[in-house]
């Protein structure tokens, strides 16, 4: 296992020598200075204005802000429903798709429109490359630059010395697209190519293999949605097998560097909101509580990995490692992953919102694949979907100075501005929304009798997990999935001949995605709004400091205290079960 | 209200233009000229013939080729997806069970002192892609005894050829060291083709 623990050491300190860097640069892009690529991007900017129609200087307050992202997705999610429904009558596509049912598109459209990227389809048998580059990769960028925006307003309205506009929707957008996410798109994707993920437009190869049986090999513009998948935490694989299939994921070193991509713009987040709130100590405090988390994620998942599942041992399978052989649950891993990748992967992809996988979570441990179902019960807040992981954890943070506030007996107050019933009412909201709508949505789920079709494992802890997941994943706009659980009923043949969608499980997941993603972006830009209207008191003897250990304590305490009391029932069902008892099904 | 709708719809084309066309294609471009092998799927040949992709693993049967690790699959290339078995899965455990009787007795003749406690796990489990190229050194030490009996060569030179096509971990570090099954049948053949 030392190998293993090298690799994770290694991820995690390069993860902390990138947060300072890449959260400067991001920082002074959010505030409009230059930084090195101004030369080149300023004048594409000003011409994406004047195009665009749009003038920056005008600043918007909170309602007119969440009016233009709201129609904005909307007019998007049309947009990309109309690609999917007529997929079959457009370019690039070779291998002559057709579209897949109204259901699951409408399905996997609130997905991607959403950050999700929540999948009922497989990539290489349903979608056209133009749906992929055109349709879904497009919304990759998008709702990912949306999440960022929001939490940029969310910030601007803590800092701002009473206003009442927390910056405009339409520059929040364009400066994101053009100063972050490209750029480094770009980079990703041509490191991507150079060490074998695929880039092309051609026809599926059907090759005559070493033994002459069959193989036919999917090909596709593979590498340029990989890198802005992984960067914008969106996860949605061109692949159905996602991060694990060779083309999209080659190599140990690919695996490290797509890892970094996950998680280098919500770390680099907490870092420039520490320099934009002026004290650099703020943006580590909630860094901390963070990394806290996340580290005791990985522990826990490569522990119970290594150590092997009942089903293995039952068939009298030795799981220790050995020189030459990992050990360990291999069952729905690949080997140039092992057990360590396989469960940094996993750990990483759940505490932000990416969702990609590179294992199959459904073969997880009982134990190892509890920490998927903790860190989503823990709405992604620790690091998070890019942008949407720092706001909503600065609703936590505002509670947590409320809470604290009232432990001490002070009027509870965030870096000057005072924390009053408005604020609290809209955070306890934002807080709630997404765990009620996961409860909810899993109960009718399990309790309805035409869900039963979506359900693989049958009725047995794994089955109940299944759905569970579906609904912790869609709701937090995650995406991964334990993925026997299906909306959709396909053939073993590409291009959605005969294929069906199962409209309940499709459409529930739909608008649980969109729900529980836009109900919470009203609520932080609400509180965005609330709070740049407040003055700002100088910090007094009685002031909570915010910014030290015993803060960072309250917080994780709170996190885990919500994400427990909210799911601990429901996950005990399912994952424990299968952990603790070690019975076969 | 206008005034979004119609910046959001000014938007939705360019966007679509601009990341959903020009970066896609900028970077097919780019990938084609400067690493045209790797961007059309890493192809080996054989026999002056292409016979796959080195990132794609492939089924092998028979006793005088490595055999590569069980898959949900059947190393389909178009069409994936995951096992989906259960960590308290009966079935789970049924195959794998047959899957390490079917391993021992394969390999067991001809590696005499072969143990159950000693079959590595990737041996007898299904991976995450279904095509999973590699195959653990462990697995691929036992197999080579069949293979070198089978094909007549020194255990030696079987050995050699495995080291010939492991891949270490990235950089030394990333990743766990795997040994390329089609990479390692090919060069069998190669080094002593069947008749």
């Amino acid at each position: 296992m030392a190998e293993g623990w090298l690799q994770i050491g290694l991820f995690v300190v390069v993860l902390v020598a990138l947060t300072k860097p890449v959260g400067i640069y991001m920082a002074r892009v959010f505030t409009g200075r230059p930084v090195f690529l101004s030369r080149l991007l300023w004048p594409i900017e000003r011409f994406a204005y004047r195009v665009l129609r749009v003038r920056p200087e005008e600043g918007q307050g909170w309602k007119e802000y969440a009016r233009s992202l709201i129609v904005f997705s909307l007019v998007f999610w049309i947009a990309l429903y109309l690609i999917l429904r007529t997929q079959g009558v457009q370019p690039f596509n070779p291998q002559g798709f057709n579209s897949a049912p109204w259901d699951v598109n409408f399905n996997t459209t609130s997905s991607f429109v959403t950050n999700t990227n929540w999948q009922y389809y497989g990539g290489e048998a349903t979608m056209t490359y133009f749906s992929q580059m055109a349709g879904l990769a497009v919304q990759n960028f998008v709702s990912a630059a949306v999440g960022i925006a929001v939490v940029v307003a969310l910030i601007r309205g803590i800092v701002a010395r009473s206003g009442r506009a927390i910056g405009n929707f339409w520059e929040d957008l364009v400066r994101t697209l053009l100063y972050i996410l490209l750029p480094l798109s770009i980079l990703g994707a041509l490191f991507l190519v150079s060490q074998g993920v695929i880039q092309n437009l051609g026809h599926y190869q059907a090759i005559h293999t070493l033994t002459g049986g069959q193989q036919v090999l999917a090909q596709g513009p593979v590498a340029s949605q990989e890198a802005i998948k992984e960067l914008g935490t969106n996860g949605g694989g061109f692949f159905n097998v996602n991060s694990a299939f060779p083309f999209e994921n080659p190599s140990g070193l690919t695996n490290f560097v797509e890892l970094l991509l996950i998680l280098v713009i919500p770390a680099g987040l907490t870092y420039a909101y520490g320099r934009m709130v002026g004290s650099q100590r703020q943006g580590w405090a909630i860094f901390s509580a963070m990394f806290v988390l996340f580290v005791a994620g990985v522990v826990v998942v490569y522990m119970a990995e290594q150590h092997g599942s009942p089903a293995q041992h039952a068939a009298g399978l030795h799981t220790a490692a050995f020189d030459g052989s990992t050990g360990g649950n291999m069952v729905g891993k690949d080997q140039r992953f092992g057990i360590a990748d396989s469960s940094l992967w996993t750990a990483v992809t759940t505490v932000t919102s990416c969702g990609a996988v590179n294992a199959a979570f459904e073969s997880l441990t009982g134990i190892g694949g509890a920490v998927p179902f903790i860190n989503l019960g823990f709405s992604e807040v620790v690091f998070g979907g890019v942008g949407a992981g720092l706001y909503s954890m600065l609703l936590y943070v505002l509670l947590a100075v409320f809470i604290g506030g009232l432990m001490v007996g002070r009027t509870p107050e965030y870096l000057g501005k005072k924390i009053q019933a408005r604020e609290i009412k809209l955070v306890s909201l934002g807080v709630l929304f997404t765990p009620l709508t996961v409860l909810l949505s899993a109960g009718i789920a399990s309790a309805a009798p035409i869900a039963k079709q979506s359900i693989y494992a049958g009725t047995n802890p794994t089955g109940f997990s299944e759905t569970l997941y579906a609904y912790l994943s869609q709701a937090n706009n995650n995406g991964s999935a334990f993925a026997g659980y299906t909306g959709f009923v396909q053939p073993h043949a590409p291009g959605n001949v005969g294929a069906h969608g199962l409209s309940f499980t499709d459409l529930l997941g739909g608008v649980v995605m969109l729900g529980a993603r836009f109900a919470p972006i009203l609520f932080v830009l609400a509180v965005a709004g609330a709070l740049a209207g407040k003055k700002v008191s100088p910090p007094g003897l009685g002031t909570m400091r915010t910014d030290n250990p015993t803060f960072v304590f309250l917080l994780v305490g709170i996190v885990i205290l919500v994400g427990a009391l909210t799911f601990f029932p429901a996950i005990l069902l399912g994952p424990v079960a299968n952990g603790l008892s070690g019975r076969l099904f | 209200m206008k005034r979004d709708l119609l910046t959001s719809l000014l938007t939705v084309v360019v966007l679509t233009l601009v990341l959903g066309l020009a970066y896609p294609l900028v970077i097919t471009g780019i990938a084609q000229v400067v690493f045209p092998g790797r961007a059309n799927g890493s192809k080996v040949s054989f026999d002056g013939k292409v016979v796959g992709s080195k990132l794609i693993g492939q089924e092998f049967k028979g006793r005088a080729y490595f055999h590569s690790r069980p898959s949900a699959t059947e190393y389909s290339g178009d069409v994936t997806f995951f096992g989906n078995a259960g960590p308290n899965s009966a079935e789970l455990r049924d195959a794998i069970r047959a899957n390490l009787t079917a391993f021992i007795k394969r390999e067991k003749p001809c590696d005499r002192s072969l143990r159950r406690e000693q079959v590595p796990v990737d041996a007898v489990t299904e991976s995450a892609s279904g095509v999973d190229p590699q195959i653990s050194e462990a697995n691929a030490r036992i197999q080579s005894h069949r293979v070198a009996a089978v094909r007549g060569l020194p255990l030696a030179r079987v050995e050699e050829l495995i080291s010939d096509h492991t891949d270490g971990r990235s950089l030394g570090v990333f990743g766990e060291p795997g040994v390329n099954v089609l990479q390692l049948n090919i060069a069998l053949e190669e080094a002593a083709p069947l008749q």
